[in-house]
This record gives structure tokens, sequence and C-alpha cells, in this order.
């Protein structure tokens, strides 16, 4: 009788703590008509989302801007981000400031259930609360679009909002850290928070969390590699606060290359923010450099590899009217020529691979006018594969990459070139 | 020697495997209807066949075509007897220079081949790489919308 009544205590107590790690209220409706907010709030507003880059996951391809609808395709199935326009029906116009602020600090939508954390409520929960508010302000002066959400495509076991409760508890540390003094501390400020460089450029493990003890050691995301940010230094080429300004300003860096794939359209919206914040992210990612390890750039030259000859040919066929360091264009807007170029150097050909596969699109916005064709259909998997035997032995000075063909098998296998 | 596969036959060609298909296409076959624009795959004026798929002709080098069947504009019809689309583009006087037509005509080919009646969002997204600097991309339209559908110029 005793032992029943124990056990009862037990499991209802575990009951207690299960519901309250689980549950969350829901918060009340506002009436659906935003609170005019000044100019200036607005403006700052602006910027503090330029600086969370909240537009890119949050428009869909050729969708309106802030409605939601982009497909992030994650290792669990694809999340489709949110209407975030003011719309009482389908957006966010029925949200409080408060209700806001619960979803970026503590990753809970309005109604009480769990956001999922490709939604990088992890880094915004350290925004301080005046950004926040800035940012609700400029979004709830955008023109309301009926947009509803579209569902997602995960498998039953991850359609569970509750357990992201105890995701939560592993992974998120929230409340504001706001910025210490100096160009660096506002940096990090920037980068942990609102940008959340993080998300992209630390591995995740198995359950989608940010690898402990691996902050900024590089990833692979949506079929790109996202470099490490703390061997930046230790590049064949250090990166410069100079040159990482420009690369996060313009998407040009001319000792490095251009910004292409996911970082694009970071380039493009870190664009809009005053010169200062990039400064500031730029010093705070170069504070973040691992002391160098032995240098293994000595180059190499290795006699004509197999796929040497073929990709040369291919090169001055197809790639030599830009790419030589003598072709015209090379003299333009502070093109590196592919000797410098990070994706000939880096570890892996991913980055190479796409370029070459899905080329680099024409700016939303006139500005930098980078732009290459895409190969797809011109080359097959083996001209890319010999294509890049070249450009890493005559370019990077390296022994060529290992493994390319799975990479190119990966990267191209909705297209349509023959294998 | 490489043998090349042109609108139906077999061409020997006698070129480096860096030529860029384009040269050996004006060049060597002395086929001229597809043009060079710019050389770098921005303008699409070099637009043609390859195994279904429009190419830039300018920078796609010889070696990489291989048994693929190339197929240019010469292979679509001729003066007395136009294709569909050739007639279209003719009804709609879709050129004023026509330096990019045949580019233009090439690129709307492949879409029609692997998708005959293609909505109004698709053509846009599919002709978007060309460009045509007289700006008579609304006849161009026209004249492809016609042939998607389904009736006749």
């Amino acid at each position: 009788m005793k032992r029943r009544t124990v056990l009862l205590a037990a499991s209802g107590v575990l009951c207690a703590v299960a519901f309250a790690i689980m549950w969350r209220p829901s918060l009340r409706e506002t009436t659906g008509t935003p609170i005019p907010a000044d100019a200036a709030t607005i403006a700052r507003g602006a910027r503090v989302v330029a600086q969370g880059d909240c537009i890119v996951c949050h428009t869909a391809r050729e969708g309106t801007s802030y409605a939601g609808g982009y497909g992030l395709k994650t290792p669990f199935g694809t999340i489709y981000s949110t209407n975030i326009t003011p719309d009482a029906a389908t957006g966010i116009g029925r949200w409080s400031v408060d209700a806001f602020r619960r979803a970026l600090r503590h990753g809970v939508s309005r109604d009480g259930h769990f956001l999922y954390p490709a939604f990088p409520y992890v880094h915004y929960t350290r925004m301080a609360d005046a950004d926040i508010d800035d940012a609700y302000a400029f979004l709830m002066s955008r023109r309301p679009v009926d947009a509803p959400p579209r569902k997602n495509e995960l498998p039953l076991l991850f359609r569970l909002r509750p357990s992201l409760a105890f995701w939560n508890l592993l992974f998120l540390k929230s409340g504001a850290v706001p910025a210490g003094r100096g160009v660096v501390e506002r940096g990090r400020y920037l980068a942990e928070g609102a940008g959340h460089c993080a998300s992209c450029h630390t591995p995740l493990d198995f359950i989608g969390g940010e690898e402990h003890g691996k902050p900024y050691d590089g990833a692979t995301v949506d079929g790109w590699d996202a470099p490490p940010l703390n061997r930046l230094d230790s590049a064949t080429r250090p990166w410069t606060q100079g040159q990482l300004v420009d690369y996060l300003s313009t998407g040009v860096a001319s000792e490095h290359g251009a910004a292409a794939g996911p970082m694009r359209p970071v380039v493009d919206n870190l664009s809009k923010l005053p010169r200062a914040d990039v400064e500031a992210i730029a010093s705070y990612v170069l504070s973040l450099q691992k002391p160098r390890g032995v240098r293994n750039d000595t180059p190499v030259n290795p006699s004509m590899p197999a796929g040497y000859a073929e990709g040369a040919s291919l090169f001055a066929g197809g790639c030599a009217g830009c790419h030589e360091p003598s072709a015209p264009m090379m003299a333009m807007e502070g093109r590196p020529s592919l000797d410098m170029a990070t994706s000939i150097h880096a570890d892996t050909p991913r980055n190479a691979i796409q370029t070459i596969v899905n080329g680099i699109g024409l700016p939303d916005e006139p500005g930098v006018s980078v732009y290459m064709p895409s190969f797809d259909d011109a080359l097959s998997n083996r001209d890319i594969a010999n294509l890049l035997v070249y450009l890493r032995v005559r370019f990077g000075k390296k022994e060529p990459w290992r493994a390319t063909n799975k990479i190119i098998e990966e990267v191209g296998k909705d297209g349509s070139a023959p294998p | 020697m490489i043998e090349l596969r042109v609108n139906g036959v077999l061409h020997q060609v006698e070129a480096g495997p860096e030529t860029p298909l384009l040269y050996v296409l004006r060049n060597d076959l002395r086929m001229n209807g597809a043009k060079f624009g710019c050389g770098m795959g921005q303008c699409g004026a070099c637009t043609v066949i390859v195994q279904g798929k429009p190419v830039f002709s300018c920078v796609t080098p010889l070696s990489s075509i291989g048994a693929r069947e190339v197929v240019t504009i010469e292979g679509l019809g001729t003066l007395a007897h136009p294709s569909p689309l050739q007639a279209s583009f003719i009804a709609h006087q879709a050129a004023q220079c026509g330096y990019c037509i045949s580019g233009m005509i090439m690129r709307a080919q492949a879409l029609l081949a692997a998708n005959p009646h293609p909505d109004e969002a698709t053509i846009r997204e599919h002709m978007e790489p060309n460009l045509c600097r007289c700006g008579t991309h609304m006849r161009i339209l026209a004249a492809i919308r016609v042939v998607a559908a389904g009736e006749h110029a």
C-alpha cells in the first residue's frame, strides 16, 4: 500500500515536471490592428531585421517579402518558413510585442506551440529587448499579405512539437547578452545574436544542435560548404579586415572571390547595413582565429595527373574567356584570379562544383554584377571531374581533390547532363 | 578529327577539343544561325540545343559534346517550310535587328519539346537567360505563347 502511494506520487511529480517543460500558454491575441510606430523606430527596426537576415528565410522564391513559404531543407525534412507580415489571419498581425519577444527568446509561437530550431531563436535570444521591439515595429509596418503557412514535410516523429522542449533544454540558453564595449564586442553581439553566423558555420550534431566545442569550425549547408570562420588567417592568402568588410558588404573580395550559394542573400542583406555594423562583424570574426597550425600549403607540382589534359581543354573552351588571367573580364570590379579563389583552395571541391553546376545568378538589385552561367547542361560529370583536376593543380598548386565524383553526383543529381 | 552530330548528320570536324561549339558550327560547318554575342554565356545569342537542353555554345567546348545530338536553327525548318515556332516568330514580327532571334527560338524550342504547353510563368522563367537589346521581348513571348497554346500562328 505504501509502495503504491510512493509510486503514484512519483509519477504525479514526473507528470507535473513533464507538463511544466512541455507546456507553454497561448498569449492573448491583439485586435490585429497594429499600433503605428514612428519613422525612427521603423528605421531602427529595418536595420535590426537586415542584421538578422529575416527576409532570406521568410520569403519564398519569387514570393512577397516576409510572407514566408521558403523551404529549408534540413536533414530531418523540409520546414517551410512562416508569414511574418502583419496579416491578422495568416501572419503575425495578432501578435503582441510580448508574443514576438517570446518567439525570439524562447522559440515559442503566440499560441504556445514550439517553433522548430530552424528558426534561429538560440541566437535571437541574445538580442537586446530594444532591438527585438524595433524589429517588431518594422515588421508590423509592412503590408499585410494573405499567405497561409505551407505544411512542413517531416516524418511523424518530428511533428511532435512538445518534444522540442527537451531539445531546448540541451541547446537554448535564453536571455539577452548585451554588447560590451568596443568594436569587437559590438561585432560579437551582432554575429552571435541577430546575425546567427554560427547557424551555418558551426557543425550540427545528429539532432540538429550546434556542436559544443566546435564553434565556427565550418559545416555543409544546402549542398554548399560554409567555410570555417576560425581559420581565415591561415588561408593561403590570409584574410584581412578590409577584405572581409568588402566581402560582407559587396559580395566580392578581390583576393578571395565572390559570395555564392546561401551566402549570396546574406551579403545582399549586409550591404544594406551601415558600414560600422559590417566592420564590427568583420572585427569579431577575425578575433575568432585559432592559432595557426602547421601550414600545409607548400605548392606542389604534380606531373600532369589523370584528367589534367582534358581539363585544360575544357577550361580553354569554356572558362578561359572570363577566367584566364589575360581575359578582359579579369580587369573588372576586382575579380580575383582563380589562383586566389577560396573555392579552389578549399578542403573539398563542393563549392567549386556548385559554382560550375549552378553558376552564380544575377543579383536581384543592381550593384556588383558578378555572374556566371550554369554549366549543368553543357558539361558531363566526367568533364566536371577533369576540370576540377586542372583547376586544383594549375591554380591551387595542390594535389587534386579526392572523392570528387561522389560530390558531383550529390550536387548534380537534379541536373541533366549525362553522368 | 572529332565526330560531331548536328541536325541528324554526322560530321568529322578538324578542330581542337577545346574549340567552343559555336566556332565549330560557324567556321567549320558554315552554319551561321547561331550568333556570337558576348562570348561569355551571358546573352544567349549562341544558344543551340544539345541533347534536348539549351546551352550557350560559345562556352561549350567541343570535347564536352561527345555523342550528344546538337540541334541548331538550321535543323528546325527552311525558308519554304518554317517550323511552327519559326512561323510564329515571323507572324509576330518578333525580330527587330534579329541578332538574338536564333538563340531565342532555340531556347524556346527546347522548352516546347520537353513541355508542349508551358504556362506563362514557365515560359518567362525559361527564356530569362536570353537577352534582346532591341527590346522585342513582348513579341518574342507572344510568338512562343501561341505555339504553347497549340494554336497556329
